[in-house]
C-alpha cells in the first residue's frame, strides 16, 4: 500500500549507472549456476522485498533454515522440468557502475541452442566449473560455443572453492588447463576467478578465505570489462531497414535511409557504395533520432541521407566505398540447428541476413561437430536439434555477407522454414574457430577444423 | 560494496553508448523492422507510461515522417478520466488514428459478463483479440517488459500468436542476434515488445531525459481512496467502496496505470519526475507487487491470461 523506504538500498546509486553489459552464464545445474545468479542478484541488492519473501517462504516450506538463493531462479527451472519452457531467461540488475542484462542459459548439452541464443548477443560469458571436478566435457563444450559465437570476453568461475579448502593449487591447475584450451579455440580474453557462490566468496565481496588471489570479484570484473571494441578495426556496415519519405509540405524532398549501424562508424562526407547494386554516393547528412550529427557508430539507430537519388530499399547494405564486402550467392557457414525438425541436403529455405530475406537451398552439409569431444563427422546428411555443423547454401540473390569472425552482426543469419516460418538454424558465415588450420594440422583425421 | 583499487579499471571506450542510448537504439530498430516487414501493425496504447514511451520511440524512429502505425486502446470503461484526456490529446497532437475496443460495449451487448469482484482487467482479452481479427492487424506492439513479471520474463521480442491470439510458451522461436523472425500465417499475428529489455527505472529515466509529458495521476495528488486487498483504490462509480469500506482523502500517486478496479495507488509526496525516480529507486517492492490486484488472483494469473491472448 505504501512505497517502503525504511531500508537503505543500492537504489539511489543505480541512478548513476551509465553503460550496459549483456552477458550470459553457462554451467550445468550441479555446478551451482543458480546459486551464482542468485548471489549476484541478492548481493547487488537487486532482489526486492516481495521477491525475497517468496524465496524465504519457499525455503521454509522445504525445511531450510536460510533462504536458498537458487530459488530466485527456481520458478523457471520448475517450469522447464514440466516441459513448458526449455529456454533462456533474461534478468536485469544494476550497480552504481553499470546496468546488466543477464541471459541465464540452461547448460545441458541438449540445450545447446539456448546457450547459442544467449551467447549471440553477449559481450561476456561466465563458464562455471566445479573445483572438485575441474575441466570436464561440459566445460569444453561451453568454451567451444563461446568461441564459436565469438563472445569477446570469457570468465572462468571456479566454483565450490570452499569444498577444496580454498587451495590455490586447485584453482591454478584448472585455470591453466582451461586458459590453454580456450585460447586454442580463439577465445580472445579469459579471466579466471576462484569463487564460492554458496558462501559468497569473490562473487560480489572479496573473499577472506583466499588472500592468495589478487584479482577482481565476479561483479567487479563485470563492472569494469570494456563494452565496446575499437571501431577503427571494424568494417563499417549499414543495413537499410526502411526508407523514410515524409512527402509533406515541410519536407517535400526528404529521403532518408533508416537503420541501425551494424559495425564501425559513418561520417558525413564519406563516399559509400550500396550493395548489391554497387552504386556509389556520398553521405550528406546523418540524423541520429532527432539530432543532426557528423559521425555515428554501432549500434546507433540513425537515418542516412545521400547526395544522389539512387534506388535503395530495405535489404540493401551501405558500406564505405573503399571497404565494401564482396557479394555472393554461395554461403559457407557454421550453423547451430535450433528447430525440432531436421535440416537436410536439398531443403528449400529462407535465409534472413540483416534486413534481407532471400530464397535459398541447402546444397551440402559437409560435416557435423560432436561437442563432446569436438570431433568432426563428415557428410551427416542432416542436422537435428542442437547439432552444430558446416553447411553450404546457395541463395537466389547475391548477399553482402561478412565473415562472422569480422562482424557478428553482418556475418550472422537465420535459416527459416518457408512453409510455417519456423526458425531452423542460426548461421555464422566463414571459418568458425580462429586457429582452425593450426588445430587441424595436429591430427588431420580427427581434427575439428570447423 | 568494497572495491579493490588495483583491479583493472578499464574505462569504457569513447564509442560506448549509455545504457539509455543502447535501449533506445534497440527499440527503434525493432519499430523499423516491423514497419519494414508487416502490412498492418498497430500500437497498443493505454495512456500508461510504457505505451507513452513506446509512442515516443515510434515518433523518433520515423521522423520527420509520420508514425506508420495506428493506435489501439482497449477501454475497460473504468479508466481514469485524466488518462483518457491524455490519450485524446496525444492522438490529436500527432495526427494519429485511434481504434477503441470497448469492454463496456461488450458487457452492454451481453457478450461479456461482469465479474463478481468487479475487476475488468481480465475482460479485456476478448475485445482485444476480436479487434485484432476485425482490423486484420498482423503486428501488435505492446509495452510489456521482461522485468515486470515472471511470465513476461519469458516473452520474446517478437512473439507469434495463433489465430486465437494464444501464447504458447512451448512454441516460441529462439531469438538470435538482432534477427527477428516475423513470419506468420494468415490469421496469425506477432506481438512485438520493443521495451523487453527495459526496467521500470529505465522507463522513468528515459521519460525524464526526453521530457515526455505524462498523465497527472503518476504524480502525487490528493484523491478519495479506500482500502481493499491491501491497496488504495480510487472511489468512483465503477463499484467502490462497498458498505464495509470507508473512503478517505490521501496524498497518493499511481505507479502503474490500468483499470481503476484493480490498480492500486501508493502513498507518496512525489510531485516531480526527480522525486518519482528517487522514490522508485529506493522502493523495495516490485512495480506489480505494489500495485496490481489482478496479478494476485493466482500464482500464474499473468501467464494464464497471456495464454488466452492478453497483452
Amino acid at each position: 500500500m505504501s512505497t517502503s523506504t525504511e531500508q537503505p538500498t543500492a537504489g539511489h546509486a543505480e541512478l548513476a549507472a551509465t553503460t550496459l553489459l549483456r552477458f550470459a552464464t553457462a554451467g550445468s545445474v550441479d555446478d551451482g549456476k543458480s546459486t551464482l545468479v542468485g548471489r549476484l542478484l541478492h548481493d547487488s541488492k537487486s532482489v526486492l522485498v516481495d521477491q525475497l519473501e517468496a524465496v524465504e517462504h519457499a525455503s521454509r516450506s522445504r525445511g531450510q533454515e536460510a533462504p536458498d538463493l537458487a530459488l530466485l531462479t527456481d520458478g523457471l527451472r520448475a517450469e522447464r522440468e514440466q516441459g513448458i519452457t526449455i529456454d533462456v531467461a533474461y534478468r536485469y540488475f544494476a550497480t552504481p557502475r553499470r546496468r546488466f542484462i543477464l541471459a541465464d542459459t540452461p547448460g545441458h548439452v541438449q540445450y545447446t541452442r539456448n546457450m547459442v541464443t544467449g551467447a549471440s548477443t553477449a559481450e561476456l560469458a561466465v563458464v562455471l566449473v566445479d573445483a572438485r571436478n575441474g575441466v570436464v566435457e561440459q566445460t569444453r563444450r561451453h568454451a567451444a560455443v563461446a568461441a564459436l559465437l565469438r563472445v569477446p570476453h570469457v570468465v572462468l568461475a571456479v566454483n565450490k572453492m570452499d569444498l577444496v579448502e580454498y587451495r590455490e593449487s586447485v584453482f591454478a591447475a584448472i585455470a591453466e588447463e582451461f586458459t590453454t584450451y580456450a585460447s586454442e579455440l580463439g577465445v580472445p580474453e579469459i579471466t579466471a576467478i576462484p569463487i564460492s557462490a554458496l558462501a559468497g566468496d569473490n562473487v560480489v565481496e572479496p573473499s577472506a578465505n583466499m588472500d592468495w588471489y589478487g584479482g577482481p570479484t565476479v561483479l567487479e570484473h563485470l563492472e569494469t570489462v570494456p563494452v565496446s571494441h575499437d571501431l577503427t578495426a571494424c568494417h563499417a556496415r549499414f543495413p537499410v531497414q526502411y526508407v523514410i519519405r515524409p512527402q509533406t509540405a515541410e519536407h517535400p524532398d526528404y529521403r532518408g535511409y533508416a537503420g541501425q549501424i551494424a559495425a564501425g562508424a559513418f561520417r558525413v562526407g564519406e563516399q559509400v557504395t550500396v550493395l548489391p547494386s554497387g552504386r556509389t554516393s556520398t553521405i550528406t547528412a546523418i540524423d541520429a533520432l532527432g539530432e543532426s550529427v557528423d559521425i555515428a557508430w554501432a549500434p546507433q539507430s540513425v537515418t542516412l541521407r545521400l547526395a544522389d537519388d539512387i534506388d535503395i530499399s530495405r535489404g540493401d547494405l551501405i558500406a564505405p566505398s573503399g571497404d565494401a564486402p564482396a557479394t555472393s550467392q554461395d554461403v559457407e557457414a557454421t550453423v547451430c540447428h535450433v528447430a525440432d525438425t531436421p535440416l537436410t541436403v536439398g531443403q528449400r529455405v529462407l535465409l534472413k541476413h540483416t534486413t534481407r530475406t532471400v530464397k535459398a537451398i541447402v546444397k551440402e552439409i559437409p560435416s557435423r561437430l560432436t561437442l563432446d569431444d569436438l570431433s568432426q563427422h563428415p557428410e551427416p546428411g542432416r542436422l537435428v536439434a542442437n547439432d552444430i555443423g558446416r553447411v553450404k547454401v546457395r541463395t537466389a540473390e547475391p548477399l553482402a555477407l561478412d565473415a562472422y569472425a569480422d562482424s557478428r552482426r553482418t556475418g550472422s543469419f537465420l535459416l527459416i522454414d518457408p512453409a510455417d516460418g519456423t526458425t531452423l538454424a542460426a548461421g555464422m558465415a566463414g571459418e568458425s574457430f580462429a586457429t582452425a588450420k593450426a588445430t587441424a594440422a595436429v591430427d588431420d583425421e580427427e581434427g575439428w577444423d570447423f | 560494496m568494497t572495491t579493490v583499487a588495483h583491479v583493472h579499471d578499464a574505462t569504457d571506450s569513447p564509442f560506448a553508448l549509455t545504457h539509455l542510448d543502447s535501449l533506445e537504439s534497440e527499440a527503434v530498430h525493432i519499430f523499423r523492422e516491423v514497419a519494414g516487414e508487416f502490412e498492418r501493425p498497430v500500437i497498443l496504447f493505454s495512456g500508461g507510461k510504457d505505451s507513452i514511451v513506446m509512442l515516443h520511440l515510434a515518433l523518433k524512429a520515423f521522423a520527420p515522417a509520420a508514425v506508420p502505425f495506428s493506435l489501439l486502446h482497449v477501454d475497460t470503461g473504468h479508466n481514469f478520466p485524466e488518462v483518457i484526456e491524455y490519450r485524446d490529446r496525444v492522438v490529436a497532437e500527432h495526427g494519429l488514428r485511434l481504434h477503441v475496443a470497448s469492454v463496456q460495449e461488450y458487457i452492454d451487448a451481453g457478450k461479456l459478463r461482469e465479474r463478481p469482484d468487479g475487476t475488468r482487467n481480465p475482460l479485456q482479452t476478448v475485445p482485444l483479440t476480436e479487434a485484432i481479427q476485425q482490423h486484420r492487424f498482423d503486428a501488435v506492439f505492446g509495452g510489456g517488459r521482461r522485468d515486470e513479471e515472471k511470465a513476461r520474463a519469458k516473452e520474446r521480442v517478437f512473439s507469434l500468436r495463433d489465430e486465437f491470439s494464444q501464447w504458447d510458451p512451448r512454441r516460441q522461436r529462439p531469438e538470435l542476434w538482432q534477427l527477428y523472425n516475423g513470419r506468420h500465417a494468415p490469421g496469425e499475428h506477432v506481438r512485438v515488445f520493443p521495451l523487453s529489455n527495459w526496467t521500470e527505472l529505465d522507463v522513468w529515466q528515459y521519460i525524464q531525459r526526453e521530457k515526455i509529458a505524462l498523465p497527472e495521476i503518476y504524480f502525487a495528488h490528493e484523491r478519495e481512496v479506500f482500502a481493499r486487498n491491501g491497496m488504495w483504490l480510487t472511489a468512483g462509480a465503477w463499484g467502490g467502496p462497498k458498505e464495509n469500506e470507508t473512503v478517505e482523502r490521501r496524498l497518493i500517486r499511481y505507479r502503474t496505470v490500468g483499470d481503476m478496479s484493480c490498480t492500486g495507488a501508493v502513498d507518496s509526496d512525489a510531485t516531480t519526475l526527480e522525486a518519482v525516480i528517487a522514490e522508485i529507486a529506493a522502493s523495495r517492492l516490485t512495480e506489480r507487487g505494489a500495485t496490481r490486484a489482478d496479478d494476485k488472483l493466482s500464482e500464474a494469473a499473468m501467464e494464464d491470461r497471456k495464454r488466452e491472448g492478453y497483452f
